[in-house]
């Protein structure tokens, strides 16, 4: 049976634009929590936590994300354990975004110059002192745009969750075409989300930068 | 037992030996100036005494704490050491006052307000009473260097370090962190100093030492030594800065 795109259906795309956020946020939180745990260990002048955090980040980078979404999918089950796909895509996503983000964080702690580790030296801070008062606070301003720019690559990269029955904003698509065999509409409607969502991503990220204060 | 001791310290970066031998020890209250060539391996020394660079070989004590043991603990004795360094290096993301509050904070665990009372007799001290919510990105170098003083002298130090505070700015700029020395030095407070500043080495210190090739060359009474040097190579330094 076939039917008319309709403001019905745009509302059933914005509730399904939901999950793709919800899931987005959620591999942001739990990814960005792991990532400043890598992205240290990447630099602490310790050779054998450098070598675990290399290591993490090229098995995660080296394995394409729908590998992963499987494993995590159909995987767990070969243990009797058996995940949603909720909690998969979240795992997956998690994992990721905790590998990419490690990567550029480390980058942003890198540039933070030599002095500035010195002269918190030099006031007594102990090592983790100068890193979460001194070098952290000034990565983060400097980190702010390549992590948007993540950021806006991992909500378009959820909608890879639906190979395992996901239903977000891409999944949410297919369906809607399937019912009106309407794709200009819908995919029309599904990418002006994904563009409203990455564009306030992008603005937002602005706002702050404009705001803060940064070694020139 | 003096303030500061160095007892025949070597430095090697890599196969360069940049101090050779070094000696000096500097009581409480003592002006040193410290003179030399580029690359004679003045800021290594200083850098030395506080602990940011290692040493190979002899001792260096500071207020009867010995820096060159491995189990010597450097941050406990760097809140008796102040530091300014050539290009300020003031904490980019904090205010004027935020960074003088940040070690008493973090390292001293000094109460809030306590800190702030510290930080704005400090800067006061420096002249900069209207720049405490100013960022270091607001303020001219000559202002940048005045707060680091206080960054530093806010944690109460025994002795303080300078190297070449006065060489990244702008001539116009000079005399007012000069002026800051000098009411420190009023203040008795015991100062190593790498300056290029002729003139106020010997109106204000009482000693100097001439750095070449790492080693001390020549030291002695500041006005003496840099009116009548003994060596040929201070005679010719000296030449080379005042023409
Ligand atoms: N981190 C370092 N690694 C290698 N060589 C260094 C380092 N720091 C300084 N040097 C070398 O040590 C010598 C002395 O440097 P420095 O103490 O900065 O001299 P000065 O302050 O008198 O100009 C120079 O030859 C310099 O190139
Ligand atoms: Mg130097």
């Amino acid at each position: 049976m076939i039917r008319e795109f309709g403001f019905d259906d745009v509302l059933f795309l914005l509730l399904a634009a939901r999950w793709t956020i919800l899931l987005t946020l959620a591999a942001m939180a739990i990814g960005g929590a792991v990532a400043l745990v890598v992205a240290i260990l990447r630099i602490v002048p310790f050779r054998p936590a450098n070598w675990l955090a290399i290591g993490y980040i090229n098995l995660v980078q080296g394995t394409p994300i729908l590998g992963q979404l499987f494993i995590f999918f159909f995987g767990f089950s070969v243990f009797g354990w058996n995940v949603g796909a909720w909690t998969a895509a979240v795992t997956t996503f998690s994992i990721y975004a905790s590998a990419y983000l490690a990567e550029i964080w480390r980058g942003g702690l890198q540039s933070v110059p030599k002095t500035q580790w010195e002269s918190s030296a030099a006031l007594g801070l102990n090592y983790l002192q100068r890193l979460r008062y001194v070098i952290i606070p000034q990565a983060v301003r400097i980190n702010i745009p390549p992590t948007v720019g993540f950021l806006v690559q991992l909500v378009k990269n959820t909608s890879l969750a639906s190979v395992i029955g996901f239903v977000e904003l891409s999944r949410a698509g297919q369906m809607l075409n399937n019912a009106t065999f309407a794709p200009m509409a819908v995919y029309l409607t599904v990418a002006a989300i994904y563009f409203v969502i990455c564009f306030s991503l992008s603005r937002a990220s602005q706002r702050l930068e404009g705001r803060i204060h940064v070694a020139r | 037992m003096s303030l500061v001791e160095l007892d025949g310290v070597h430095k090697r970066f890599g196969n360069l030996e940049v101090l050779s031998d070094v000696n000096l020890s500097v009581e409480e209250g003592e002006i040193v100036a410290i003179i030399g060539r580029s690359g004679s391996g003045k800021s290594t020394m200083l850098r030395c005494i506080n602990g940011l660079e290692p040493v190979q070989q002899g001792r260096i004590t500071v207020d009867g704490t010995e820096v060159t043991t491995a189990k010597a603990d450097l941050n406990d004795l760097r809140q008796r050491v102040g530091m300014v360094f050539q290009s300020y290096n003031l904490f980019p993301h904090l205010s004027v006052e935020r960074n003088v509050t940040l070690a008493l904070k973090v390292v001293r665990k000094t109460p809030l307000a306590e800190a702030r009372d510290i930080a704005r007799e400090t800067i006061a001290k420096v002249g900069l009473a209207d720049k405490l919510n100013a960022y270091p990105d607001e303020l001219s170098g000559g202002q940048q260097q005045r707060v680091a003083i206080a960054r530093s002298l806010a944690m109460g130090p025994k002795v303080m370090l300078f190297d070449e505070i006065t060489s990244a700015l702008d001539p116009e700029l000079v005399g007012e962190v000069l002026r800051v020395l000098e009411a420190l030095a009023a203040d008795g407070m015991t100062m190593l100093l790498v300056t290029h500043e002729m003139k106020f080495a010997k109106t204000v210190g009482n000693r100097v030492v001439f750095m070449h090739h790492g080693r001390v060359h020549e030291a002695g009474d500041a006005r003496e030594t840099l009116e009548q040097p003994r060596t040929p190579e201070l005679t010719s330094f000296l030449n080379a800065v005042l023409h």
